[in-house]
């Protein structure tokens, strides 16, 4: 028998957001997988240019729902290096614990998800229901669960007093008992271990030439972490291991995101042992100078990069990220190679995917060279008149009715 | 010890136990003291410098003259609850309250003076 195209996505009960792959198969036997990017993009680095600085705060901090404070960090952090701005060493401390607290709620996440596709639901359920710990606890820290808005140009926009350092360890206390509970299911429970090993292997030099990051490539035997290698915020002065694995396949990226959730613990209370008094805030111009930076940060996900250019005014010039997504993506093509198409869902998932996050514009050229530039009423005239030719609908008079309205 | 259904005690302990839902819309839910809700406006506060509006990433507040006092009109739907209005203002003049149940059948409702 011939190869089989299948298509996964981009709507898919599989996915959780919309992203195609194109999946060739021989038998059940992958072959080949083509992926197409852009059902998410939202436009948000353009919008960037169009914003105050301090509205690019919140715009950036809902690229993404999970890491949403790895994100304005990131921002943050070369703005204010584009400013030449020191932010106070407790501001620098308050960041880091949010971060760290912000890593233990994705990485929980990831694990209930994992259990989902492979049909574990049990783990799910309980991973969820002690992730509740976290998050109520980043609900009180920043006033909303997902958006926590602790960062702000020149420092942090909240302080953490006694009680609520006291009240975060007493949470980590709980989460650290979890934890344990779910490394000793991860690698003793023989149905999870034999659903996981050997699924979306991918090899030490692959990871290398495809430039993933984060824990997808750590399991794969890379040390390589921005806490460790550039480090910013408080990093510099906390200890802590980086963790590596050799099993190259989803087990192996499994038992990295656990173990490092012990890191994690163990990072928390040094920060708070140490935190320092002082303030949490200095002044920041509302006006940037001219200038470039680009900053490194460690998402629960992998590296994300933003890159900043100034130019003087309240508006940046030009703002750039890559999502963690973004460098892990094309792993996921070598990693299905020769797997079964049950693994497919799982296999994605192994890189904690976020598409909206990575989603890019993709540009489509006539083969002759020449590009177009067309209008927003140009976009709306022609599929007008291409249900109008090709499907015998006429949008036109809904078109004038809810003109106003969009 | 490898085994398969390493999870059964802890699922079976919990048959005896309350489960771990909120019964949210039946009993109220106990929120955070920081909690950014809808926001309150002080108008003997405000001194009319703008300055919420400027910042707002969301366009969501206006503030008018209205006499001698000022008013504030908020999108409820485009408001994101980031607070950067509630840190701009110099006079605190505005505040978040706990209110979070907002949603309303006609979107018009939305726009409300606060």
């Amino acid at each position: 028998m011939g190869t089989v195209k299948i298509p996964i996505g981009p709507q898919h009960p599989a996915l959780k957001e919309p992203e195609s792959f194109l999946i060739s198969l021989d038998g059940e036997r992958i072959k080949d997988v083509g992926m197409r990017l852009g059902y998410n993009h939202r436009g948000v680095e353009k919008a960037a240019e169009g914003r105050t600085y301090i509205q690019n705060i919140y715009l950036i901090e809902r690229v993404c729902g999970i890491c949403s404070h790895s994100h304005s960090t990131a921002f943050i952090q070369a703005v204010e290096e584009v400013a030449g701005v020191e932010i106070p060493k407790r501001a620098k401390y308050i960041r880091s614990i949010v971060g760290e607290l912000e890593r233990v709620h994705s990485h929980l996440l990831w694990l209930g998800v994992a259990g989902h596709e492979v049909g574990f639901d049990t783990l799910l359920m309980y991973s969820w229901r002690d992730r509740e710990v976290v998050m109520e606890l980043l609900a009180a820290i920043g006033g909303n669960r997902v958006n926590y808005a602790m960062n702000t140009f020149g420092g942090a926009r909240r302080d953490l007093d006694k009680d609520m350092l006291e009240r975060i360890l007493k949470a980590v206390d709980v989460l650290e008992d979890r934890t344990k509970y779910y490394i000793n299911i991860a690698t003793k429970e023989t149905t999870l271990i034999k659903r996981l090993s050997g699924v979306g292997y991918i090899s030490k030099d692959d990871v290398i030439k495809l430039g993933t990051v984060g824990p997808t490539g750590r399991a794969s035997g890379i040390s390589r972490d921005a806490r460790k290698d550039d480090p910013y915020a408080a990093y510099g002065e906390v200890d802590f291991n980086v963790i590596t694995d050799t099993h190259c396949d989803v087990y192996g990226r499994a038992v990295v995101r656990l173990l490092e959730l012990m890191e994690t613990y163990k990072i928390i209370r040094q920060l708070i042992k140490n935190i320092p008094d002082g303030d949490i805030a200095v002044r920041f111009p509302r006006r940037v100078p001219a200038g470039e930076a680009t900053s490194r940060y460690e998402a629960p996900r992998g590296e994300d990069v933003h890159y900043v250019k100034g130019n003087g005014t309240d508006k940046p010039e030009r703002v750039k990220l890559r999502a963690p997504t973004l460098a892990n993506l094309m792993s996921v093509a070598k990693m299905l190679e020769d797997d079964n198409l049950a693994d497919v869902p799982i296999a994605i998932a192994a890189i904690d995917p976020c598409f909206s996050c990575t989603d890019r514009m993709i540009k489509l050229e006539h083969s002759s060279g020449n590009s177009e530039i067309v209008t927003w009423g140009d976009l709306r005239k022609r599929s007008i008149d291409f249900y109008r030719t090709q499907h015998g609908i006429d949008f036109s008079e809904l078109n004038k009715k809810y003109r106003g309205n969009l | 010890m490898k085994r398969p259904g390493k999870m059964l005690r802890e699922v079976l302990s919990h048959l005896t136990k309350k489960p771990a839902t909120k019964k949210y819309p039946a009993e109220p839910i106990k929120l955070p003291d920081g909690f950014r809700g809808r926001l309150r406006f002080y108008p003997e506060k405000c001194v009319g410098c703008k300055l919420c509006m400027k910042d707002c990433p969301a366009n969501a507040i206006t503030i008018e003259k209205v006499g001698d006092t000022f008013e504030a009109i908020v999108n409820l739907d485009r408001c994101i609850y980031c607070a950067q209005c509630v840190d701009s203002c110099n006079k605190k003049a505005l505040e978040m309250t706990k209110q979070f149940e907002l949603a309303q059948i006609d979107r018009r409702a939305l726009k409300v003076k606060v």
